[in-house]
This record gives C-alpha cells, structure tokens and sequence, in this order.
C-alpha cells in the first residue's frame, strides 16, 4: 500500500483532502495492487456488491408499496405485481435476487475453500464472511415471510419452533419472537421491520470485510504470499474493475434470464395460496439456498439435536481456519485435499438434494450419510490431512512459474501441470 | 498515600459501572419486552365452540389464540385402543385417562410439538394423527409415539360449560 505518499494534485483537493482523506481512500482503492494470476472465482466479491446494492434498491422500492400487515401483505403484493407501474419487475427482481446473491455466495464460498483464502492471515476476513453469510440466511428468511402465502406463514413457523428445542427457556423465546402463541401479525411487523435493518447491517460489514482484505491483500490461485506491489501485483483499476465488470455483465444475463423467462421457478406455488393456521402445505421445503442445512435437520431423529448439528453444520466453518492444519494454502498444491473438497462439494449437493425430497425411507439414509460426511470433513479428514498429506512444492512468486525459473520450480511446474 | 488514593478510585470506578449497568438493564429491558405478547393479545383467552353436531370418529378444527386445537369425538374402538397402551411403550408417557377426563372427547392443540405444523387426520402408523413436515406419528391420544416431535400434542385448559359447548382457554 503505497497511498501514504498520495498528494492530491488541485490545491482543492489537498485542501479537502488534509481534512478529510477521502481522495486518499479513493487512490488506494483504485491503485490497491492485486495478484495479476486472479482468476473468474476472484469476481464473485463484486458480483456479491452488486447483488446487496441491487436487493437494498428493489427492497426500498418495494417498502414504499407494501403492506406489513397480517390482513393487508398479501394483497399488498399482489397490488405490487398488477397495479404498481413496473412492480412486477422490481419484485421478481427482489425475490430471484435473493437466489442469486446466494448463488454467488456459494461460489465465493467454495472459491475460499479451494484456495485456501480463509487462512493466516485471512481468519478475520473469513470470519465477517461467515457472519454477513449468517445475516443474509436471517434476512433470506425474514423476507420470505413478508408476502404472507402458505410457505411464508408455515416457513416461520418451523424456523421459529427450532427454538424451542432450547431446554427450559425455549417455549419463552419462541413466544417472545413471534409476539404471541403462534406466527401472526406482530410476527409480521417485527420481521418486517429486522428484514429492511439487516441489509444495512451486512453492509457495514462489507465494509469490514474489504478493509480487512485490503490489510494482507488478495490470496490468489497459487496461495503464496507475494510482494505488493511488484511485478506479481497489478493496480485494481483499470485491470480488475474491466474483468470484474465482464463476470458482473455475464452473471446479469444469468439474473436477468430468471427475472424476465422463469421468475417463479425458483419459488412455491404454494406461496401463492394466502396464509392459513389451520392447514399445513403436504411438503414444506424451504428455499433451496437452505436445503442442505435442511437435510441436516431432518437427518437427525431427535429435535435438540437436529437444531445443535444444523446450526454445528453452520458455525463450524467460522473455525476452519483452525482445522485445516496444512500450511499450503491452495488446493493445487494439495493433491489429496483436491479430491476430498470435490467430494464435500458432492456431499453438499446431494444433502440440498434430499433436503427437497420427503424425510423418509432411502432419502432419510443418504440424508444420514451426507451428514456424517459433512462433519467428518471438518472434524476429522481436515485436521489429520495437514499432517499427512504430502504436497507438492510451491513456486515462490506467480511470475516465476510462467517465465521458468530454478530446477525446483520447473519441478512444481510439471507436477502442477500432471494434475490439472 | 498514592495507595490509598487508589482505593478510593477503585471504588468510585467499581460504583460506576454498577450504576451505569444498572441503568442500561433498566433500559433495556423495556426494549425486549415490547416483543413479548402484547395485552390485545392477552386478551383472546378463551374460545366457545358448539360440538352437538359432531359425531363419533369426526374431528373439528378451531383456532384458538391463533393455533389449530382438534376436538375429537373417539370411538369406543379408539378409547380402548388409547388406553390399553402400556407406559414404557411411550416416548412421553402420559395416560390416556389424564389427556381425556371425558374419553369420548378428545380436546388438544393440532400443533406438532417438533416444529409447530399441523399433523394431518386419520392418519400415520398410529391411527391417529401424522405430520407430514416431519413425519412425526402420533396415537388415538395424540400422543408422540414415532417420529422427532418430543411430547405429546399439549392438552389446552378446557372445560364444558354445557352439554354441546366446550370452552377452551
């Protein structure tokens, strides 16, 4: 970082700028030095900032026509789609924004788990990820209740009821969060009201999370530490802002495919259906950005321990950096850790398979398995895969690899080469 | 005497925080507590229901502070079967005679004490009620016998205030 050394060049602007450093800011984000080897998973950061700006644009747009009110959201929404001028629009793109903020989050997710980017000394960027991932599953949620349809009204029920497996103040709380003896209109008002807060919240840590990214810098597909800036780097603008906007631009054709030639497909017909206390839907399945905790619910016969292994299932990737005891960051170099983060990929598939399907019979079974394995990557495989693995040796800058370099580097090359 | 001076500190720093903690508790409190239910709430206690036309084997369903709660007339066979089961066979023993004072009528919340839906009539391994989020099998008692669900469907405070009406709440 070399922004210390920044002059605003107009006397204005050093005026300004000795007052309040934005300019000095604004140098630093367009000169931050980034690996030059970054690859496509690097542009899904932008795509997540485009995909909270997008869902706090709509939604603020969508406050000012909607009701929260037990008698009055459903009409309410209904009103937005047929009579608010475009309203149809901004809500498909609310609603299917929401699956496309998560299918971005997903791929970020797992870029990190490839490249290893969650380790020293990225914990704490790693850490906000997981707890801006946390709040987007908790305003996901929150959201979906809001058109009050069928799956809104039972979805917050089941949610809700996982508190009660607390043992002793679990019943309390649950009558505390829904404002009386079951999901009714203070539920309503309140979720309203947490669901238009928590955007803004994650964004605050967005914040967070770039600052903390901007301390140590980018990882990158080889995983090594580089010098910033030198040759390895490149400066953010123009470099990364023209291939970041190119993926932002390619995943706008995918968001724009679902808004405009298949909004509901995502969704339940059943959330078309006004919300009734008397009747429960046959099949209650949340959105598929939820399934596999789903599954991993459902796979446990007991309710306690259902809610601990599905919230374990979560909370257990704030401590990866700790469990994954190997000191090679990327899965390139990490033959064996290659294979197994293939199969926990698999692994989370099927559990979001079977989160969809009915809780019985084989289902329930490969459900169990996928649970199991889900833990036994973390707990188990991860720690002792550190110590047992034998990896292959890294090159000690990006450039080196490419231009050649010592024996020893051409070695990793051709290793590298055999396994791609 | 610096030693005493900082005594004397300690304690103004000690009765401060106390004080401070005191006053964010108090203010606090009111804050969470809003969320509880409010006395407009409160106020829905209680439900009258006629059931003169409901006839052995049929359930209805009334929503009482906004929760479904079954009221199910039992056949002889359902009684009998209710409770010729033995206790060590329940995941939550309860007796059938405590659940059912009258045993024709069956009286308890439709909500699954898994994760709150509505367990469907006439259904499951059980004769008695299943509940498709989950697949939780409840007895002719409503009582947990297969399935996550912990307890047996809760039993609500009832009453008949004659021979047709039942008074929930």
């Amino acid at each position: 970082m070399s922004e210390h050394e920044f002059r605003p060049k107009s006397k204005v602007g050093q005026w300004f700028n000795d007052r309040l450093p934005l300019l000095t800011l604004a140098n630093h984000l367009t000169d931050y030095p980034t690996p030059k080897n970054l690859n496509y998973w690097w542009t899904f950061g932008g795509i997540l900032t485009f995909c909270l700006i997008t869902q706090i644009v709509t939604g603020l747009t969508l406050a000012m026509h909607y009701i929260a009110h037990a008698d009055m959201a459903f009409e309410s929404v209904e009103h937005i789609m047929r009579d608010v001028n475009y309203g149809w629009l901004i809500r498909y793109i609310h609603a299917n924004g929401a699956s496309m903020f998560f299918l971005a989050v997903y791929i970020h997710i797992f870029r990190s788990l490839f490249y290893g980017s969650y380790k020293s000394p990225r914990e704490i960027i790693w850490i906000l990820g997981i707890i801006i991932y946390l709040l987007m599953m908790a305003a996901a949620f929150m959201g979906y209740v809001l058109p009050w349809g069928q799956m809104s009204f039972w979805g917050a029920t089941v949610i809700t009821n996982l508190f009660s497996a607390i043992p002793l103040v679990g019943e309390g709380i649950v009558t505390w969060l829904w404002g009386g003896y079951s999901v009714d209109n203070p539920t309503l008002t309140r979720f309203f009201t947490l669901h238009y807060l928590i955007p803004f919240l994650i964004l605050g840590l967005v914040v967070l999370h770039i600052w903390a990214l901007h301390v140590p810098g980018n990882n990158n597909p080889v995983g090594i530490d580089i010098k910033k800036p030198s040759k390895d780097t490149v400066p953010f603008h123009p470099y990364i802002v023209i291939k970041d906007g190119f993926a932002l631009l390619m995943f706008m054709i995918v968001f724009a495919f679902f808004v405009f030639y298949s909004p509901n497909i995502l969704g339940h017909a059943d959330n078309y259906i006004e919300a009734n206390p008397m009747v429960t839907p046959a099949h209650i399945v949340p959105e598929w950005y939820l399934l596999p905790f789903y599954a991993i619910l459902r796979s446990v016969p007991d309710k306690l321990l259902g809610v601990v292994a599905m919230l374990s299932a979560i909370l257990i990737l704030a401590v990866l950096p700790w469990l994954d005891t190997s000191k090679i960051r990327s899965a390139v170099f990490r033959p064996l850790y290659k294979q197994f983060y293939w199969i926990l990929v698999a692994d989370v598939l099927i559990l979001g398979y079977v989160g969809a399907m009915p809780a019985e019979g084989l289902y329930l079974l490969i459900a169990r398995v996928a649970t199991a394995y889900y833990f036994l990557h973390f707990l188990v495989i991860l720690p002792v895969l550190g110590f047992k693995e034998k990896t292959i040796p890294i090159p000690l800058s990006i450039t080196e690899p490419v231009l050649g370099g010592t024996p020893n580097l051409a070695m990793a090359k051709k290793k590298e080469s055999k396994i791609e | 005497m610096s030693e005493k001076k900082t005594k004397r500190r300690d304690f103004l720093f000690t009765a401060t925080t106390a004080v401070g903690a005191v006053g964010a508790a108090a203010v606090v409190w009111p804050m969470i507590d809003q969320m509880n239910p409010d006395a407009s709430v409160k106020a829905l206690a209680s439900t009258e229901v006629d059931v003169s036309s409901l006839t052995p084997g049929n359930t209805i369903t009334v929503l009482w502070r906004g929760k479904p709660v079954f009221i199910r007339r039992r056949t002889q066979d359902e009684i009998n079967e209710a409770r010729s089961v033995k206790m060590e066979d329940l995941i939550h023993p309860e007796k059938d005679e405590d659940r059912a004072k009258n045993p024709e009528w069956l009286v308890m919340l439709g909500v699954c004490t898994h994760l709150g839906c509505v367990p469907l009539n006439d259904k499951g391994d059980y004769n008695g009620w299943f509940c498709p989020c989950h697949g939780s099998h409840y007895d002719t008692s409503g009582r947990i016998r297969k399935g996550p669900a912990p307890w047996n469907m809760e039993v609500p405070k009832y009453e008949f205030v004659n021979a047709n009406t039942i008074k929930i709440g």
